[in-house]
């Protein structure tokens, strides 16, 4: 079977219905017949949205504010997809002199410019190291606030 | 056709995947207990590090080198895993698991001409979507694509995909590789090879089919067609995660404490490993689940379900029980009064045929001795007369000093990224 569309698994607790869950052994009592029972659809689902490609989505949080003005902030959760390709304007996780940094991309006649940019480096050999650099880029970015 | 992904230096690629500075450099994973080398990358093969080298004999060289050092992470390497057979599988007809590491490909109905562009574009896309590099072996049988996938390793300029296919290639590969490489030949026959001259593959296919039947029997002849070209092992046909076996029971009143639970799961879960191992077969997946009653509305109410996987497919009760009370420590709840509890196991694979890894956490032979003697006890003296002796505690401490986050697998772990 292939599951190219099935996401991150997840088990529903539902409790209120009279409906068993299939699978774990259960008994299929149902009680009272659902007048909706042939309108549900699938409840919201947060993986189903957000996460294209389960097997190449990782997660990584922020340390710092340089980003703060394009509303990422110190703390966020950054949902990651290895496997889209960077486009301009987008935001990126890049490993950059030993360390993973959030940029965001510019592309510009097939040139790619990291931003914030870095002061100290050559311009030629930017280009190159920043092309290489990219890890991944950021899908969503995801604040608690509880 | 048929094909293998290998991953290249799967362990070592896993923690290099979080740790892009060490791409080029020499690293290595080590055993449960940090005893030895069960992983190198090529830099540390280079260096003269041995699969399998203890590591307190390298300490120096470590230093020395420079070399990075890591213990098993397993929960990191299982992930990645499913990650890149859940990416083959979107690309190709229909992919087996074989082990941690490696999947046959089913490319049977692919035009001649389209395998190797296919085979470049797995690799690309494996190794863009998952960080891991890995090399794709096409051949006429499963056992001339594992060669063809290490020979892929060996020259880069296969650009991750080998195709094997023309007679006049298969022989002058098979001139050059040493029988003992040979997947299906053990090391008894091996030596038994040797003394009796054969040194390659190449040598190997020159024997008779009588001979090799005589010697060998019939694994062996079956390793024989298949070098000669004729497919021999095919695709395992039943279908994975079709099968399930649960266990659960209702409680005649409410547990309401930890310990009840916790040993009535553990039961579930002995059972449950003797069903498997009476239908010989291994599972992947085990689910604990927990719900209170719903039927008195005045109690509080919860139901909850975790689903673990152990590193290895394993029918081994000890394992599964370990596994059990893991899972159920992450959602037991206290307050509630739960009556009814049950395990279930699945992604059931057959047991016969399950190759034994080398990265296994558990001594499988004798682990099966074990399993035997409790179900023939068990047998003879009644049920459950011998059982595990179920623990609260986590299971025992392991040595290992040099692990590694868990990057994909827990949210107090995940990547840090500096804006």
């Amino acid at each position: 079977m292939q599951d190219s569309d099935s996401t991150l698994r997840f088990i529903d607790p539902e409790t209120s219905s009279g409906e068993d869950l299939a699978g774990p052994g259960g008994d299929l009592s149902s009680g009272f017949p659902s007048p909706a029972e042939h309108f549900t659809d699938a409840p919201l689902d947060l993986n189903r949205r957000f996460i294209r490609n389960p097997a190449a989505t990782f997660f990584a949080r922020v340390e710092g504010n340089a980003l703060r003005d394009e509303g990422i902030r110190d703390g966020d959760l950054l949902l990651i997809d290895k496997s889209v390709e960077a486009f301009d304007g987008c935001l990126a996780v890049c490993f950059l002199d030993g360390e993973f940094r959030l940029k965001r991309v510019e592309i510009r006649a097939g040139q790619i410019r990291l931003y914030p940019s870095d002061p100290g480096h050559g311009s030629a050999e930017k280009f190159r190291n920043e092309e290489l650099s990219i890890w991944g880029v950021v899908v969503a970015s995801i604040r608690k606030h509880l | 056709m048929y094909g293998l992904c290998d991953c290249n230096n799967f362990f070592a690629s896993c923690e290099r995947v979080f740790r892009p500075e060490l791409n080029g450099r020499p690293v290595i994973v080590l055993s449960n207990n940090d005893g030895c080398v069960i992983a190198r990358s090529n830099e540390a093969k280079a260096l003269g590090i041995r699969m399998g080298h203890p590591f307190f004999q390298i300490r120096d060289l470590v230093e020395r080198c420079g070399v990075a050092v890591f213990s098993s992470n397993f929960a990191l390497y299982g992930d990645m895993s499913r990650r890149v057979i859940r990416t083959l599988r979107t690309m190709v007809p229909a992919a087996e698991v074989y082990s941690i590491d490696e999947a046959f490909l089913d490319l049977r109905g692919i035009a001649l001409g389209e395998l190797t562009p296919l085979g470049r574009t797995i690799s690309r896309t494996v190794q863009r979507n998952t960080g891991i590099p890995v090399s794709i072996g096409i051949a006429p049988t499963k056992t001339l694509a594992k060669i063809a996938s290490k020979l892929c390793k060996r020259y880069s300029r296969l650009e991750g995909c080998c195709l094997m296919h023309r007679e006049e290639d298969i022989e002058k590969v098979l001139r050059k590789f040493p029988i003992g490489d040979v997947w299906g030949i053990g090391r008894k026959h091996r030596r038994m090879l040797q003394e009796a001259g054969i040194a390659t593959a190449w040598d190997f296919t020159d024997c008779s089919a009588a001979w090799v039947r005589g010697r060998m029997g019939v694994t062996g002849l079956r390793t024989w067609s298949e070098l000669r070209g004729e497919a021999c092992i095919d695709f395992e046909n039943a279908p994975q995660g079709r099968q399930q076996i649960t266990v659960s029971r209702s409680f005649a009143h409410e547990l309401t404490d930890r310990h009840s639970l916790h040993a009535s799961v553990s039961t579930f879960a002995s059972l449950c490993a003797e069903k498997l191992r009476r239908q010989r077969s291994l599972c992947g997946e085990l689910t604990v689940f927990i719900y209170t009653n719903r039927h008195r509305e005045d109690l509080p109410q919860y139901f909850e379900s975790e689903t673990l996987r152990p590193p290895v497919a394993t029918d081994d009760t000890l394992e599964l029980v370990s596994l059990a009370v893991q899972a159920l420590k992450r959602i037991y709840r206290e307050g509630y009064g739960y009556k009814k509890a049950g395990v279930s196991l699945s992604e059931l694979t057959p047991k016969q045929g399950a190759q034994s890894d080398l990265f296994d956490p558990v001594d499988r032979d004798r682990r099966a001795r074990l399993m035997a003697a409790l179900d023939a006890a068990n047998r003879q003296f009644g049920r459950d007369r011998v059982i595990v002796a179920s623990r609260e505690l986590d299971p025992p401490q392991m040595n290992r000093q040099h692990l590694s986050r868990g990057y994909t697998t827990d949210w107090d772990e995940i990547l840090t990224v500096k804006a």
